[in-house]
């Protein structure tokens, strides 16, 4: 009996085992073979990056949703954050997860993939297809680990503009990203004022804050921390720093949260016990969470990408690169602007959504601004608010209807309110 | 009335308008002040509450159109009616807005609620070509006869809260107002009062008049130089 149990167990972690390792041989496939389309740019056309440095050849992975009209005036490129990917409206090629944006993005969504044709790429620096520290320098066979170039918002936007150039697309209709994402739609904003008629940045900033820094450095520090980080050089050395990322990605969720949203979720609930255990397990809810989201975290993401990525978060300084006036970033700009906070989001505070619009009004631009009220801190973006999800739709199809993409959409089309 | 040239704007006449305020009917005062906008012009809606301004002003007007409200509530409503609004604060946010940046910028029953009416005004000069400001006559009659016969804080249909509540702390009468234009190095191009059965009483130089009839008045103001 003793002896089943203890077999029954000993399966159960090679089961648990064996899928971890199929999680990580898929995920390090779509580094290389993404499940989506990608585009590849040869040595001949190389992307010079903002370290002065020619990156090429590079490959960008991306997919599309809906259908582009014939004008090609109906394309709105969704720019994903920090840990997301081109998945934003389907299933996750590793994990098998909803996209990371379906309650926005899909038919019949505020962005309406029967009316607009949506693009969203993988990020340069990113690891689901895109060239990043994980893909394989071509002077050296290797993975580029540490002798990737380090890259910046602009770079990412940049690689963008060449994916939107090989779409054929002169104009995007919109440009939308949360987060980091933001910080994208800021910059093309900024660098390509006639390529984007509406941006919808939302719970982001015009520059990365000291403590968003500090936050990003301990997760940085955890990773390099791990003895199978190798200098970066786990991939060559058949290793993974996966405690590493883990820890860091437990603080980062910190940072997504609220304390309310963890008071309302967590308070000090036990997990699966009902009295302390006198030990280091998680015996509280929040820990068990909080290692869950490390543990699958590591499964479908590579960690030098998480170093380069917060880096270039860390750089972002829209009002430095514009002579140290933020106002100049846009002057002269045509672009419909709405920018969203959150109440609850202290990582990238209303205040700072409220630079960006004072900058706006500096040059007289034309923006929105709209902070929703939620307790679910920085996450809430990615979650169902109705409030914001009937903002952005309000605002996409006034924009669209002044544009003459479409008239009125049908009735009904407001997003589902039952899987709250 | 010089009105403004309808110059260097996006072509307005492809705007369709939208259909989701047909029904509703469009206040009085809010129609004395779309007379006093030039089409295709650039607006600036200070204080524009639900929108209902703007929205008008787009549809009958083809204005470029932005608001700017204190309540969020009402922005967010704005925004989802697909109006260019921002949360903001009229004492505090005009500061950011560039010289002459639009043609009109309009304050809509909203004088009497700011804290610095003067810079309020002075900052609409700035940024409009024309000021548009409507406000509440502490001077009607009825509000006169209040006061005098009860020693009360008078309480009307358009002052509805007793003045421990109201938000109103800067009422005043037509006379005081023409008073604020001349301060803040303004002249007045064109007024109405009105009363709240929609009849008009023109200001041309009687002010006394005007001032103890009209409930309400429509000022449209230029800067002086």
């Amino acid at each position: 009996m003793a002896d089943t149990a203890a077999s029954t167990t000993a399966d159960k972690i090679a089961d648990t085992a064996v899928d971890l390792a199929r999680e990580a041989a898929a995920r390090l496939v779509e580094v290389h073979r993404p499940s989506s389309e990608i585009v590849h740019f040869p040595e001949t056309a190389p992307l010079r990056l903002d370290c002065q440095q020619l990156l090429g050849p590079f490959s960008i992975a991306y997919k599309t949703y809906g259908a582009l009209n014939a004008q090609k005036s109906n394309a709105i490129l969704i720019c994903h954050a920090l840990t997301g990917d081109q998945y934003v409206a389907s299933a996750h090629p590793v994990t098998g997860k909803a996209g990371w944006w379906e309650t926005l993005v899909g038919p019949g969504k505020p962005v309406d993939t029967n009316r607009f044709f949506v693009i969203c790429s993988n990020i340069l620096g990113g690891c689901m297809g895109s060239t990043g520290p994980a893909s394989t320098n071509p002077k050296t066979g290797k993975a580029y680990a540490l002798d990737f170039p380090v890259i910046t918002i602009g770079d990412m936007v940049d690689a963008q503009v060449r994916l939107i150039d090989h779409l054929g697309i002169d104009q995007l209709f919109s440009v939308i990203g949360g987060s980091m994402g933001g910080m994208q739609v800021l910059e093309w904003a900024a660098r390509h004022k006639d390529r984007v008629a509406t941006a919808v940045p939302i719970a982001t900033a015009p520059w990365h804050s000291a403590q968003n820094i500090a936050f990003h450095e301990v997760g940085r520090q955890a990773v390099m921390a791990d003895p199978e980080w190798r200098e970066g050089s786990y991939l060559d050395k058949g290793t993974r720093p996966a405690r590493g990322l883990a820890v860091a990605r437990m603080a980062a969720h910190i940072t997504y949260l609220s304390e309310k949203a963890l008071e309302e979720k967590f308070g000090r609930n036990l997990q699966n016990r009902t009295a302390r255990s006198f030990s280091f397990d998680a015996d509280f809810k929040i820990e068990s969470y909080l290692r869950h989201q490390g543990s699958t975290f590591v499964d479908r993401f590579d960690a030098n990408s998480y170093l380069y990525i917060t880096r270039a978060m860390d750089y972002f300084d829209l009002e430095a690169e514009n002579g140290g006036r933020l106002a100049r970033a846009f002057v002269g700009t045509k672009t419909q602007f709405c920018i969203v906070s959150f109440t609850s989001d202290w990582l990238y505070p209303t205040r700072d959504s409220k630079d960006i619009v004072k900058a706006l009004n500096a040059v007289a631009a034309n923006v929105s601004f709209v902070e929703i009220e939620s307790s679910k801190g920085h996450d809430a973006f990615l979650l169902e608010e109705q409030e914001f999800f009937s903002t952005i739709q309000g605002f996409i199809n006034a924009a669209a209807q002044k544009r003459g993409l479409g008239g009125a959409p049908r009735a009904g089309l407001r997003p589902r309110e039952a899987q709250r | 009335m010089q009105k403004p040239a309808d110059t260097n704007r996006d072509n307005h006449d492809n705007i369709t308008a939208p259909s989701y305020s047909a029904g509703t009917k469009p206040r009085f005062d809010h129609l004395l002040i779309a007379e006093m906008v030039a089409p295709g012009s650039r607006v600036l809606d200070v204080g524009c509450g639900d929108g209902a301004l703007l929205q008008l002003l787009t549809e009958t007007k083809a204005v470029d159109g932005r608001g700017m409200e204190l309540s969020r509530e009402r922005v967010n409503a704005c925004v989802t009616r697909g109006l260019s609004v921002i949360q903001g604060d009229a004492d505090r946010d005009l500061a950011d807005y560039p010289d002459q940046a639009f043609d009109y910028a309009i304050l809509s029953l909203t004088i009497q609620a700011t804290r610095y009416p003067k810079t309020v005004i002075e900052n609409l000069l700035r940024i409009g070509r024309y000021a548009i400001v409507s406000f509440p006559n502490f001077g009607h009659w009825k509000i006169r006869a209040q006061l005098l016969l009860t020693g009360r804080m008078p309480m009307t249909e358009n002052l509805p809260e007793p003045w421990y509540l109201s938000p109103d702390g800067h009422l005043c009468t037509i006379k005081d107002f023409i008073h604020l234009v001349g301060v803040a190095d303004a002249e007045v191009e064109d007024a109405v009062a009105f009363n709240s059965s929609g009849g008009r009483i023109p200001i041309k130089n009687a002010w006394s008049l005007q001032n103890l009839m009209g409930e309400k008045a429509v000022f449209l103001l230029k800067r002086r130089h």
